[in-house]
């Protein structure tokens, strides 16, 4: 759906991404994870057709964003950042003229335009100016007019950025929604939203690509040792000694109440070991999990490595 | 084509949900209105005195003592307010990021700009169409010259077609509609008054800036007078401009 090929652009001087290469398969939905200014937003404006790379290519659904542009942006839907919309139009004028300039032929403009209107929950609001329209309605409507044409694709750049936590949780119902027909490309820098939204995470930073992987993939990349969290009813300091002795432990912290967290050296799983050395002992052992680095571990340790 | 249709269907709900549209025609009518009842008494104080003088009164047709400066003045008139109808049509768009919605949806450049434009040709025809009015109010109780009067509307039409399209590339080298709509004035001021050089006497150069003033060749139509070579410079000026802004749009994509 999408191939990204070694795009580069320079904002005069300023280089804001640097051969940024990726694919994106039909159905996926893919996140765009970075800190703000990584060139998130310039990778979308370019796939939209909105922004020329300075070199490199982009082709959407086969039709390259520069020589076959009105093929490519046919084939998208895009929500851009802050949500641009004319103030002065009624929902209903502006859907009617996105669907208009998007090409959907008259005769099904009005059951198009009345299906988005309801799948985004517009419907009381359809008559009302979108100046005078809320944040939440104002993003519900910029994602109505990114749906209209059912377009095979849907860019989304920060689509749940300054909605209250309601909101949020509707906008991320309605992607995920969403997701079985269309391919989605959306960026983020709110970690949970990528992970529980996306199937595949790319993160960027200062223009490049740092990683590409499933989120379980990415924290389980990062987890070199496992880290392993363990109850256990038994004297302190005996408690911690013996943990320190096992073979392949590198560091052990109590964390106070009979708990413990336990770091393993390489990809070997501890468990086995402890729940043995705990039991050998006559200890009671209450419980014993192996602990994943979270996302945004992951990504703070990508981000940081890198500086 | 389609896309030229939801361009101006777009533009004209704007201008018919904001207050510029509505001041503009006010101003316009209000002057236009004012002008022609002047004009009207002027013609009729001369039409007494011209009952004692067989020359003059052959000179005094409504066409020449009404119609003719009255195109004339809406022609100015129309001048001052051209700014105002585009300054927003390219500026707003930037300003406010909508072109980022409107330049990813699949429409063509040319598209765009020829349905703007249109928009606000369709919006000053609106505002000529009005002032029929005037020349029917007296088609009882006169003669009139409807070739001439036809003539001058269709000067009124050039005219404002090739200042609109001015005033649209104005509106595309800037986001800030105040910088387009005083570019536009300037530029027009300088389109309109630059046959004045002949006078001066700029030997040479002095035909050439007669030749792309707005404004003389508007006195033929106004007279009567439909010469092809006035209506082709005015269909040209107009696809200049309209093409000039089609490249200024352009260029965008790979400076931003």
């Amino acid at each position: 759906m999408i191939e990204v090929q070694e795009l580069t652009k320079y904002y005069g001087p300023h280089l804001a991404i640097s051969r940024v290469s990726f694919a994106v398969a039909a159905g996926e939905i893919v996140g765009f994870l970075g800190p703000n200014g990584a060139g998130k937003t310039t990778t979308l404006k370019i796939l939209a057709g909105y922004l020329t790379p300075t070199s490199g290519s982009a082709r959407i659904n086969g039709h390259d964003v520069l020589t076959e542009s009105l093929q490519a942006r046919r084939a998208l839907g895009y929500l851009p950042e802050n949500v641009p919309l004319y103030p002065d139009l009624t929902v209903r004028q502006f859907l009617d003229f996105a669907a208009r300039a998007k090409g959907v032929p008259g005769e099904r403009r009005g059951t198009e335009v009345q299906q988005v209107v309801v799948e985004c929950g517009l419907t009381e609001v359809v008559g009302t100016r979108i100046g005078a329209l809320s944040k939440g309605f104002r993003q519900r409507v910029g994602l109505a007019q990114a749906l209209l044409h059912r377009p095979p694709l849907l860019i989304l750049d920060e689509p749940t950025i300054g909605l209250d936590p309601s909101q949020i949780v509707e906008i991320r119902q309605l992607i995920k929604e969403l997701a079985g027909r269309h391919t989605v490309i959306l960026s983020s820098h709110i970690l949970p939203e990528v992970s529980q939204l996306c199937q595949r995470v790319i993160i960027i930073n200062k223009g490049q690509i740092v990683a590409s992987d499933t989120p379980e993939n990415l924290s389980r990349q990062l987890s070199r040792g496992l880290r392993v969290q363990l109850a256990v009813d038994g004297p302190v300091d005996d408690v911690l000694a013996a943990l320190k002795e096992l073979e392949g432990v590198t560091e052990v912290s109590p964390l106070g109440e009979g708990r413990y967290l336990v770091v393993g050296r390489d990809n070997g799983d501890l468990r086995p070991d402890l729940a043995r050395l705990v039991v050998g002992r006559g200890w009671n052992l209450w419980e014993l999990k192996a602990q994943e680095f979270t996302l945004e571990e992951v990504f703070l340790n990508l981000v940081t490595e890198e500086a | 084509m389609s896309g030229i249709g939801a361009m101006v269907r777009k533009e004209l709900t704007i201008y018919f949900a904001t207050p510029i549209f509505y001041l503009v025609g006010f101003c316009f009518l209000l002057l236009g209105g004012y002008f022609f009842y002047a004009n009207l008494l002027y013609y009729n104080l001369l039409s007494f005195q011209g009952a004692q003088n067989p020359q003059l009164a052959a000179l005094l047709t409504p066409q020449q003592m009404v119609f003719r400066p009255l195109f004339g003045t809406l022609a100015i008139v129309f001048l001052f307010l051209v700014p105002l109808i585009t300054m927003r049509l390219l500026a707003e768009e930037k300003r406010s990021g909508t072109a980022e919605l409107l330049f990813t949806y699949p429409l063509t450049d040319g598209a765009i700009i020829l349905g703007k434009f249109l928009a606000a040709l369709l919006v000053y025809l609106l505002l000529l169409a009005i002032t029929v009015i005037y020349p029917l109010s007296l088609a009882p109780i006169t003669r009139l010259d409807w070739g001439a009067l036809a003539s001058g509307y269709l000067g009124l039409i050039l005219l404002g077609g090739a200042c609109l399209a001015l005033g649209l590339f104005a509106s595309s080298l800037t986001e800030n509609q105040i910088i387009a709509a005083v570019l536009a004035f300037a530029l027009l001021l300088l389109f309109w008054l630059i046959g004045w050089q002949q006078e001066l006497g700029a030997a040479g150069w002095g035909g050439v800036f007669a030749a792309l003033s707005l404004l003389e060749r508007f006195e033929n139509l106004a007279r009567g007078v439909i010469d092809t070579r006035d209506v082709i410079f005015y269909l040209s000026f107009i696809y200049f401009f309209l093409f000039l802004t089609q490249r200024q749009l352009e260029s965008r994509r790979w400076r931003a």
